[in-house]
């Protein structure tokens, strides 16, 4: 077995664990290159099928290109999709710096969809090498009734054995794609063919190394235009991933306090 | 206010993080709260170049808000709140790469509070780097993280004695150091490959050698931490897989699961353990691959087709025939404990051993170890310690309705560990040690086929109406010296004299034909019960009143016993606890037996090396130390005759 079959095999069994206990789970489709190779993996785990509705939180301020995404393998992967709708941002906490603002537009619409469908599971495919936060998840990461973060108090987790129990009216975020970084999961992509959305690969000097709402996401400078050009640069950069994401920089602690409140 | 120091830039060496086909080393960073484990894990990154960039200026303003001098441990420390309070609540995973291989690298909180966390982010780990501040040298966390990883099977660790700038680099206080952590690390099994002498705050034998400790001679810590070798071969070892779920998304039923050790190929017979179930695999599915795979090894999760529909759920653990791994429904556990209550005799839990979730009970706790002189708190010699607290470490007994497929740690690390939930929480973990525990698949088996049993033309009521009393097994158990063979042997004489069809077996009678070829291992002395179990049942049914006299220390035989008699409707199983105190028992040593366990000439003696598992609910208690032997006959015989006579 080589490093990805490893990565790979560790994902088919943490998807596989959560499937197994959980009655009503959902995967949220952000349509990036993560959540993409998390469906792939579902796929890998269960014969070819995805048993479970894959999730999109639609902001309605995403790419077009991801739009078009969406349609066109919701058909080609057989998927049942579901589409979730956020507030509008006057109905969002106005304490928070603008981008984070807006990106808590998507945890309101993520907890709505929650409520409406009784998910008890979602799946989600954050890294821990993205950002500090999320370096410190856990796989089976339990969350509150009004879906936050208890990141004081985590669960302890160790030897593959997660925590499946717990109380009513409250779910649990399972991360299957924890333990891999950003240049695994891109040479995954290569090996084993999956499509992703143009926006990554680089057009008149820049790309977009990170995908999310269109006024609050910037691209990079690359002039990295296929998969393997992507990879070299990543094998070279000093620039975090998200570096892109106005979120994450706005306050010392803005994505800490998104991630408490029950963001990705 | 100290200045921030210049990020490292090191072109030449690329942020890749970790080669495409190495797998990468995890290595945890352990020791006491405020050694300086994130502030070496800090220095370590920027050292080799993995910091992105902007890190190391974005630290810089952070500490300059709070009005303090740059913070290392800050690259570290995500969450706001351990930046305000300056300590690790969760341990983090975080990715380097030195010139020889790639590592992902866990910070592991040291604040006696955090220890679950601490234990989350080392039990899965290759190998360990334990922080001692020279300055403060060996304390509690120390010494129970070293502990842990002792527990977690971790063999390979490098020492960094940190802060070795407040010291002045004073080489007699590093080898004080040295001598301490080496000699508690020895007495828990851990031979550290180096001790360095570090300053992580300013870089000292981090990636290069320091000009402050002319007098040390050994690697830098990314040096040393080169020198670990690659992690265990899991394919070396006898197939496990435990069995996670049963697909039937069409027509096919596809067993998944993850192959734990050892290997499989397309034409074996698997055994499923403890359903005892054997069936051929027929074939190994995977989705998208362009040709069939026909054998898989530890590490690949697969979708298993059989050749027969045999009913098997999660939980079951495949093997082999040969090299199949032990039944048991009773083992000790050398376990952590994390729960909010503490574990008790008596609690119940759910235990998770690989796939399988089943209640289990706390039998005993056998022992409490205290991590600072690793002094074993041995519980009162009847009942053992009441609880283990919060944090604490112990050997324990578990036990379960069910039947369990396991191994022992030391033959499987994969399948010997487990976890107990306590409520919706996970409570705690540990390792199986099967000492003392006999392996009762050979007891459980059934070998032959092709049997048809006959019935008999005397019924049984037709020997009671002779007889003029039923047949029944009168089960005594108790400690060597509790006074059972005296017992018997004058309850035969008298329930003889008046006109009782009754026989004693008594254990050491047995041993000298029928169990001849049988030894006192604890697979040897359950298989020595089964047999005596069968024969007593034979003897009931053939319309005698029993008296079997052995020690049977374990539940699960005597379980067993009672089973073998169930099976013929008309006879009864009655069991009767023998008691008197180990102290007393050992006065006695009738058979000068205790002496010589004591002194270490017999293994596995009951009571001494070997445990005695009393009865819960016996039908009859026999008090030999309170009562003379003939009230203590008189009540036996009483009972015996109210159980079987016929005459009123």
């Amino acid at each position: 077995m080589d490093h990805l079959d490893a990565l790979e095999s560790q994902s088919i069994y943490i998807l596989r664990e959560a499937f197994h206990p959980i009655d009503r789970l959902g995967l949220l489709w952000s349509l990036g290159k993560d959540s993409n190779a998390m469906v792939w993996l579902c796929r890998k785990a269960f014969m070819g099928r995805v048993p479970f509705p894959v999730v999109h939180v639609d902001t309605e301020k995403k790419f077009p290109e991801m739009y078009e995404f969406r349609e066109r393998y919701t058909t080609e992967w057989n998927l049942t999709l579901i589409r979730g709708v956020c507030p509008p941002l006057e109905q969002i906490d106005p304490t928070l710096p603008p981008a984070a603002r807006a990106a808590a537009r998507k945890t309101a619409g993520l907890k709505a969809l929650l409520e409406r469908e009784r998910f008890t599971g979602v799946l989600a495919g954050i890294r821990r090498d993205e950002e500090g936060t999320r370096a410190k998840e856990r796989v089976f990461s339990p969350r509150g009734e009004a879906g936050q973060w208890d990141f004081r108090d985590q669960p302890p987790e160790f030897w593959d054995q997660y925590k499946t129990d717990f109380p009513p009216g409250t779910h649990i975020r399972i991360h299957p794609l924890l333990h891999w970084s950003e240049i695994d999961i891109w040479r995954y992509i290569r090996r084993e063919k999956i499509p992703t959305i143009s926006l990554y690969f680089a057009k008149d000097g820049k790309r977009y190394r990170s995908l999310g709402d269109q006024d609050i996401t910037f691209p990079i400078e690359s002039s990295a235009r296929t998969i393997d050009e992507v990879i070299t640069e990543l094998e070279t950069t000093k620039v975090a991933e998200r570096s892109g994401r106005a979120m994450d920089h706005e306050a010392e602690d803005s994505f800490e306090r998104l991630r408490a409140d029950g963001y990705m | 206010m100290k200045d921030a120091p210049t990020p490292k830039r090191s072109p030449e060496r690329p942020l890749a993080r970790g080669d495409e086909s190495d797998a990468r080393l995890k290595i945890v960073i352990v020791g006491h709260v405020d050694h300086g484990k994130s502030t070496l894990v800090g220095r370590l990154l920027n050292d080799t170049g993995t910091l992105p960039e902007g890190k190391v200026q974005a630290i810089q303003a952070m500490c300059e808000r709070r009005g303090m001098p740059f913070e290392w441990a800050f690259v570290m420390d995500a969450f706001q709140a351990e930046r305000d309070q300056a300590v690790t609540i969760d341990a983090a995973h975080i990715w380097f790469n030195s010139a020889r291989r790639g590592y992902v690298i866990v910070d592991a909180p040291g604040h006696r509070e955090f220890v679950k966390n601490m234990v989350s982010g080392a039990a899965s780990c290759d190998a360990a780097l334990l922080v001692v501040d020279a300055a403060e040298g060996v304390q509690e966390q120390t010494r129970r993280h070293a502990y842990l990883l002792h527990l977690f099977g971790i063999a390979q660790v490098v020492v960094a004695v940190n802060k070795m700038d407040v010291v002045d680099f004073d080489r007699k206080r590093f080898a004080a150091v040295e001598r301490d952590i080496r000699r508690y690390l020895g007495q828990i099994e851990i031979e550290p490959s180096r001790v360095v002498p570090v300053s992580a705050r300013d870089g000292d034998n981090i990636a290069q050698p320091s000009s402050r400790s002319p007098w040390y001679k050994g690697p830098g810590v990314v040096e040393a931490l080169d020198e670990f070798a690659a992690p265990r071969r899991l394919t070396d070892l006898p197939l496990r897989m435990a069995v996670q779920d049963v697909y039937h998304f069409d027509d096919r039923r596809i067993v998944a699961g993850r192959i734990e050790s050892g290997r499989l190929e397309v034409g074996d017979t698997l055994l499923f353990s403890p359903s005892n179930k054997t069936v051929q695999l027929s074939g190994i599915e995977i989705w998208n691959t362009s040709r069939p795979l026909l054998q898989a090894e530890a590490g690949q999760s697969v979708g298993l087709a059989l050749d027969q529909q045999i009913f098997v759920e999660r939980g079951e653990l495949i093997s082999h025939a040969e090299r199949p791994p032990v039944e048991t429904n009773v083992f000790r556990g050398h376990l952590f404990w994390l729960g909010r209550e503490p574990l008790a005799v008596g609690r119940r839990y759910k235990l998770k051993l690989n796939t399988l979730e089943v209640p289990v009970e706390v039998q005993s706790i056998d022992r409490v170890i205290d991590v600072d002189d690793l002094t074993l708190k041995e519980g009162a010699e009847s009942d053992g310690a009441a609880i283990v607290e919060r944090n604490g470490i112990a050997e324990v007994v578990m036990r379960s309705q069910a039947m369990l497929a396991l191994d022992a740690f030391s033959d499987n690390p994969q399948i010997g560990r487990f976890v107990l939930v306590d409520g919706y929480d996970i409570a705690g973990g540990g390792i199986v040690n099967m000492r003392g525990y006999p392996d009762q698949r050979q007891l459980i088996t059934a070998r032959s086929t092709n049997i048809q049993a006959v019935g008999h033309a005397v019924d049984h009521r037709a020997r009671t109406r002779r007889n003029r009393h039923g047949g029944g097994v009168i089960w005594f158990t108790g400690l060597s010296g509790s006074g059972k063979s005296t017992l018997a042997i004058q309850a035969e004489q008298r329930l003889f004299q008046q006109g009782y069809q009754v026989y004693v077996l008594d254990g050491d009678n047995v041993r000298g034909g029928l169990n001849a070829n049988l030894g006192f291992s604890p697979d040897d002395r359950a298989e020595n019960i089964r047999r005596v179990g069968e024969v007593a049942a034979l003897f009931a049914d053939a319309g005698f009143v029993v008296l079997s006299a052995l020690i049977s220390p374990y539940r699960s035989d005597r379980e067993r016993a009672r089973a073998a008699v169930d099976r013929l409707d008309q006879s009864s199983f009655h069991e009767i606890y023998i008691k008197a105190p180990l102290e007393v028992c050992e006065q006695r040593d009738p058979k000068g037996l205790y002496r010589k366990a004591r002194a270490g000439e017999i293994a596995d003696f009951t009571g001494i090396s070997a445990p005695y598992e009393p009865p819960e609910t016996p039908q009859l208690e026999i008090d030999t130390a309170e009562k003379s032997v003939e009230e203590c006959l008189a009540a036996l015989v009483d009972y015996i005759e109210r159980t079987f006579s016929l005459a009123d």
